[in-house]
């Protein structure tokens, strides 16, 4: 009887079997990928993604043209140019026409300018910076104020997340956009008061006391749903056994909340902020369109457009640039968010 | 059951004692009053309409006053529009603005409840890719843009939809798409990710192998699970369709309570700020518990706590 033929089914045991392997055998085994690093990982996931990189782009693209572009642009926002009120695209006025003849290069005035003589690519321009700018500055505050919370609620656990949950609780009850309104009229006056009369305080003024309530007001409502988020993620992060071996160590509890747990979640901040900023834009671009944001000469994407409805007959771009201009930024920063939520943090989905 | 709507509705309460104070203590930070108008009337006009209206008094008997009255449902009279009782204002702007946000909300949970089936049906192919391109879309574009371009091209280029007021049904036309239409793409993404989970789910198996019409297995089992999410994006929802109603109420010159109360706002209309603001947030926490509810009772799979 031989080796070879044996049936498939035996109960004899082949020596073959047992002995060590041989290295070309070793090799088949050992195919394991090169171990990918949280950040690479990501990062590679993120750029295979088509839309959320030319969302990226995109983003950048407005960046430029919002804040570097402005500084090297012929006219400035609230410039009221004599003579040149009301043109169309491209349109140049009578004294402007007369310089070109002389030889003179005039800029154009590539969207035209409003009913006061201010270039309208130019406030566009300076309206997509304060869209920006509340967005990341109101998405850069509250993630500072909703993760601290959510973090200490979710650590310390018990009686403190019991009242500090039902603080959020009770905040969120609140209807949001009332009281966003409310304080965005009422908090001007102090603020106002505030930049005048106290001394070092007078950087509102410079940053603009619109601007100022609006930041206030958005850090004050909408840290709520961070700081919910934040705590889901440090009541589980925080049963496990690298936080035991931080304590252990003697580490302090602030220690373990900045070094362990809230690096832990990095990727949920990263992808709940990034979804922030699009939203926060959303609703200061609505308060200026009813005339409660930013203050006018400052112009902002939404004021522009409620600016442009007058002349909506006779200038339809001067609605329609503002317009495709807010939709593009909100848009691009959406996809983003999505693009990164499945680079980082797949789990947040649902 | 009785237990939790106890709890519920006493928290409602809570949260608006908390708004209603809030909203009267904020008041008190504005200087310029609502008789600070183009003429500044003489010192001593000024003391007696402050006297009339109760203003002389100090803060907190200000407050205890309108906290008595509040609670017999009393709102008191608009400074602005002389001899008006805010109550009689909320009276004839709500239904107008009530009827154009219920259509809004019908319109939207209909056409995404809809737009979202047949994105998850046709999973993959042309259809759904539109679907969602345009869902993305909707969720990207806020309701004042949508809304003045549409006033643009329907009403002044091409002239074939009224835009301002509410006289006619064709009048509804364009605040109603330009309030539903967020909501709509919102809706019809919530139902496509629903409707792909109960489509994999064993019970549609089951369905199909006893030999149910798809027609009925779509309508009783799937659809029937897919649409709880949406119930629950309900409150969110009203929230939208009111915020929206501001911005919309402005562009098509509908005078009712959303444009009230953003005109009362910037002219400084005590009464009237506050009445406005106090009857808002009763209305939306009214429906988020009332929503609520409905979910518990809806998917008997939730326990009322």
């Amino acid at each position: 009887m031989t080796v070879k033929n044996k049936p498939s089914i035996s109960f004899h045991m082949d020596v073959s079997d047992f002995l060590p392997a041989e290295e070309s055998e070793k090799q088949s085994v050992d195919i394991m990928r090169e171990s990918v690093s949280f950040w690479k990982g990501g990062f590679q996931r993120l750029v295979r993604n088509k839309l959320a990189m030319a969302s990226l782009t995109v983003i950048i693209l407005v960046m430029i043209l919002s804040f570097i572009v402005p500084a090297f642009y012929p006219y400035s926002y609230e410039q009221q140019i004599r003579g040149s009120e009301n043109l169309n695209i491209m349109e140049y006025s009578e004294a402007e026409l007369a310089r070109i003849e002389a030889g003179e290069k005039v800029f154009p005035h590539i969207l035209g300018t409003d009913s006061l003589g201010r270039d309208m690519a130019i406030r566009i321009m300076m309206g997509s910076r304060i869209s920006l700018l509340v967005g990341i500055v109101a998405s850069a505050i509250i993630l500072f104020i909703g993760s601290t919370y959510g973090a200490i609620a979710g650590y310390f656990g018990g009686k403190v997340d019991l009242i500090m949950m039902r603080i959020v609780d009770a905040i969120y009850t609140i209807p949001d956009i009332l009281i966003i309104i409310l304080l965005s009229v009422t908090l001007k006056h102090p603020l106002k008061s505030l930049a005048e009369n106290v001394p070092g305080f007078s950087w509102i003024d410079t940053v603009g006391v619109g601007l100022i309530s609006i930041f206030i007001v958005f850090s004050l409502l909408y840290w709520v749903g961070m700081a919910r988020i934040v705590r889901g993620q440090i009541l589980s992060l925080k049963e496990q056994e690298f936080v035991t071996a931080a304590k252990a160590l003697g580490a302090s509890h602030t220690r373990i909340i900045k070094d362990h747990l809230l690096t832990n979640c990095i990727g949920t901040l990263i992808v709940t902020t990034t979804l922030q900023i699009p939203s926060s834009i959303f609703t200061e671009s609505f308060l200026s369109f009813l005339g409660l944001g930013v203050n006018a000469p400052m112009p902002s994407l939404g004021s522009l457009a409620a600016q442009a409805i007058g002349g909506m007959k006779s200038y339809p771009h001067r609605l329609l640039a503002p317009a495709i201009a807010i939709s593009l930024i909100i848009l691009s920063f959406n996809l983003l968010g999505d693009g990164l939520r499945d680079a980082f943090d797949p789990r947040l989905k649902n | 059951m009785v237990a939790y709507l106890v709890k519920r509705i006493s928290a409602a309460l809570v949260t608006l004692f908390l708004v209603a104070t809030l909203t009267f203590f904020l008041m008190f930070l504005v200087p310029g009053g609502p008789f600070l108008a183009e003429k500044a009337p003489s010192a001593q006009t000024l003391a007696a309409l402050e006297k009339k209206y109760g203003l002389d008094k100090p803060v907190h008997i200000q407050y205890i006053n309108y906290m008595k009255r509040l609670i017999q449902g009393d709102f008191g009279t608009s400074l602005k529009l002389r001899g008006r009782e805010v109550n009689d204002i909320i009276a004839t702007g709500f239904p107008v603005s009530a009827r154009l946000g219920a259509i809004a909300v019908c319109v939207a949970v209909v056409v995404g409840i809809f737009m979202g089936s047949i994105a998850a049906l046709n999973r993959g192919k042309w259809i759904d890719n539109f679907i969602m391109v345009i869902a993305t879309l909707g969720i990207a574009v806020p309701g004042f843009v949508l809304a003045t371009v549409l006033m643009y091209y329907f009403g002044v280029a091409l002239r074939i939809l009224p835009t301002l007021g509410l006289n006619s049904p064709q009048h509804y036309i364009l605040p109603v798409i330009a309030l539903a239409f967020y909501p709509t793409a919102y809706i019809s993404r919530l139902i496509r990710s629903s409707m792909l989970d109960v489509l994999g789910q064993d019970y549609m198996r089951t369905a199909k192998a006893k030999g149910l019409s798809q027609y009925i297995s779509l309508f009783k089992h799937a659809l029937r699970n897919a649409v709880l999410p949406v119930i629950t994006y309900l409150g969110p929802l009203l929230a939208y369709i009111l915020t929206g109603s501001f911005v919309v109420e402005k562009i098509f010159t509908i005078p009712c309570l959303g444009s009230q109360f953003i005109n009362s706002m910037t002219g400084r209309d005590y009464p009237l700020i506050m009445g406005t603001t106090i009857f808002l947030a009763f209305l939306l926490i009214t429906m988020n518990v009332v929503v609520d509810i409905v979910y518990k009772i809806v998917d008997p799979r939730i326990k009322l706590k």
